[in-house]
């Protein structure tokens, strides 16, 4: 396996300042998500796991350290370039499912493909591929109020991939869903992570969650606790990486 | 992004929120069709009254006693027949010069009667302010000489006096004394609200006796030509001046009553036009306050569409595009209701509305520059937004 890493985190910190006070929400943290990867993100609330989901897909910048998505570095580049590496590169998935109201699925899945310039139409036909694979091809003029939270999640999955991006940061997928359509929509990203071969990260509280992932990254006020790929010795292959 | 997708993505965000849409519009819409309508009525009363001063006949010279001013208050008449004949010689053709003594009067006709203004004049007046019989004659030089008691009817007053009779050769009995209906004139229409036809016109000399004065109230004059109409008006009152040492006359041509009515005219149009451009103004901050809310409202999806690749400036064009369709669609909304206001009231009413293409071009102008600058703060707001802190907003 000589794949450049999906993204590589050096030492990165982030520091709010809320009202003059700095709040450090990461630490010095230091990790690699590869290609295809399955990683689970655990800790207790306020560790700083939505901070670094945000920080690995771009949205965010890290306060300090060295962060590189995709072969870029995130520190050398502009707002736009950023957010045109987040639309290549990046799929995100929330817990609040965060879909346009008031918009067709088909359409809401098509969004990020405004941003690349795709014609309407082309738009269109992939969001509605996309909806098929994630078993809503039935559902493609229904509007997220007409959907079921489960719905909703494949919907909101649909989109993350339309674009068809190297990772998807799904920050508690399964939240807002009870627990069968949790573990539906679960399975779906599993298979979707084997299928296409998108490397997913996904921050979760439940252990039973965290134990299918091939890989389980533990957090504690901002740093890094536990990682599994250190302890079975791949971390010296990222280290390397880095490195060269 | 391209420029036609941007278009379309605001596109579509207005139509997912169509209340939203058509009320910030709304202030727009008024304001907008208030701009319309009222210039139309400005100008449509400007045009009317350029006609009527037209319509009194080419090259007319109107001689008054005071100065015709702006707010000045009419002067009490000292000039007579005398003076009549003195500015006819002045002019050299006593053809060209028409007078006026005027007064209210009742006319009876069996047992109708009317109340109207009864006009003596000179047997020149058709020449000098164009006016024509339909049935009948006018006034003849004898009649004026002798004073004799024949009148001439203005449309209306002749239909409500005979209306089931041909009025020329009836009697008529004006302020208790008999008069003969020799001519009735061609129908004027309305002006302003003022009737036109309302009018009977007889002898100056029988006027005269009728009133029991020796005076007339106004002289006009059909200048021999247009050039040298100031001067000629000067040397009448130079003339009418020495004739009355104690009173200032005045000579006005059209022109000069043109000037001083599309004056005032110009000025009500322009504050008609203020004040419709003062709501026009508040509807564009109306359309501000409701794109702020707006941006306040859709912060996830501003936040999303950040976090799946949209540019700071996707967004920031995404708005200013969303205000600006929705005040020019409100400003051509506006525009519909302010012609079609314009023609109800033009038909419907006394009062004249002209549509002018100017200021359905300005109002439409004014409400895209207000959707761009209104529009501005709303989206360097938006464009500006911190995904992280947009996503994380309740
Ligand atoms: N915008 C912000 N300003 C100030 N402090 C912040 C901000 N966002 C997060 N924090 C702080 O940073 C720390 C990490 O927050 P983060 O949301 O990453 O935690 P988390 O691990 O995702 O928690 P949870 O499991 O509850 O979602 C917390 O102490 C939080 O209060
Ligand atoms: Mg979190």
């Amino acid at each position: 396996m000589s794949r450049a890493p999906a993204i590589e985190a050096v030492d990165v910190s982030r520091t709010y300042q809320l009202d003059g006070v700095s709040v450090p929400a990461l630490r010095g943290v230091s990790l690699t998500v590869e290609a295809g990867d399955y990683v689970a993100l655990i800790g207790p609330s306020g560790s700083g796991k939505s901070t670094l989901m945000h920080l690995l897909g771009g949205l965010d910048r890290p306060s300090g350290g060295r962060l590189v998505i995709g072969g870029r570095e995130v520190g050398t580049l502009t707002a736009p370039e950023l957010a045109r590496l987040r639309n290549e590169t990046i799929g995100f998935v929330f817990q609040a499912f965060h879909l346009l109201p008031r918009t067709s699925a088909v359409d809401n899945v098509a969004l990020p493909l405004v941003y690349r310039g795709v014609s309407a139409r082309q738009r269109r036909e992939r969001a509605a591929a996309m909806l098929g694979r994630v078993g809503l091809g039935h559902r493609l003029h229904h509007r997220p109020n007409q959907l079921s939270g489960g719905e909703q999640q494949r919907v909101a999955i649909a989109r993350a991939l339309v674009t068809d991006p190297t990772v998807l940061l799904a920050d508690e997928p399964t939240g807002n869903l009870d627990s069968t359509t949790g573990a539906a929509v679960l399975e779906l990203l599993e298979r979707l992570n084997g299928e296409s071969g998108v490397a997913l990260v996904m921050v979760t509280h439940d252990a039973e969650v965290a134990a299918r992932a091939r890989r389980r990254i533990a957090m504690r006020d901002g740093v890094v606790v536990a990682d599994s790929a250190a302890e079975s010795g791949s971390t010296e292959v990222a280290d390397g990486g880095a490195g060269a | 992004m391209r420029v036609a997708e941007a278009w379309r993505v605001a596109w579509d965000a207005l139509r997912a929120n169509r209340m939203r849409s058509a009320l910030t519009m709304l202030g727009v819409v008024i304001g907008v069709a208030s701009v319309v309508l009222l210039v139309a009525i400005g100008t449509g009363t400007k045009q009317r009254v350029e006609q009527q001063v037209e319509g009194l006949g080419s090259n007319l010279l109107l001689v008054v006693p005071g100065r015709l001013d702006v707010g000045s208050a009419p002067a009490l008449s000292p000039l007579t027949l005398q003076d009549v004949d003195a500015v006819g010689r002045v002019v050299g053709d006593p053809s060209r010069v028409a007078v006026t003594v005027a007064s209210g009067a009742t006319v009876r006709a069996g047992n109708r009667e009317d109340f109207t203004t009864v006009q003596g004049v000179l047997e020149t007046t058709p020449t000098v302010f164009a006016r024509e019989v339909a049935r009948g004659r006018y006034l003849t030089g004898s009649d004026v000489d002798t004073g004799r008691r024949v009148a001439v009817l203005g449309d209306s007053v002749a239909r409500s006096l005979f209306p089931d009779r041909e009025a020329v050769g009836q009697q008529l009995n004006v302020a208790g004394v008999r008069f003969r209906v020799i001519g009735v004139f061609t129908p004027l229409g309305q002006s302003l609200g003022v009737d036109r036809d309302d009018e009977v016109h007889v002898p100056v000399t029988a006027a005269q006796r009728l009133y029991g004065t020796q005076r007339v109230d106004a002289i006009a004059v059909k200048a021999p030509d247009r050039e040298r109409i100031d001067e000629l008006g000067e040397r009448i009152v130079a003339e009418l001046n020495g004739r009355h040492p104690g009173t200032e006359f005045s000579a006005v041509t059209q022109e000069q009553i043109l000037g001083v009515l599309g004056d005032i005219l110009g000025i009500l149009t322009g504050v008609l036009a203020a004040i419709a451009g003062i709501s026009l103004l508040v509807g564009g901050v109306g359309v501000s306050n409701i794109m702020l809310v707006s941006v306040r409202e859709r912060t996830r999806e501003i936040g999303l569409r950040k976090a799946v690749g949209a540019r700071p400036r996707d967004i920031g064009v995404q708005f200013l595009l969303e205000a600006v369709l929705l005040t020019s669609a409100g400003g051509l909304t506006g525009m519909a209701l302010g012609v079609g206001g314009a023609l109800l009231v033009a038909a419907v009413s006394p009062i004249p509305a002209a549509v002018t293409w100017w200021s359905l071009a300005l109002a439409f102008g004014v409400s895209a520059a207000v959707g761009i600058i209104f529009g501005v703060v709303p989206a360097q707001r938006a464009g500006r937004l911190d995904p992280v802190v947009a996503l994380r907003s309740e």
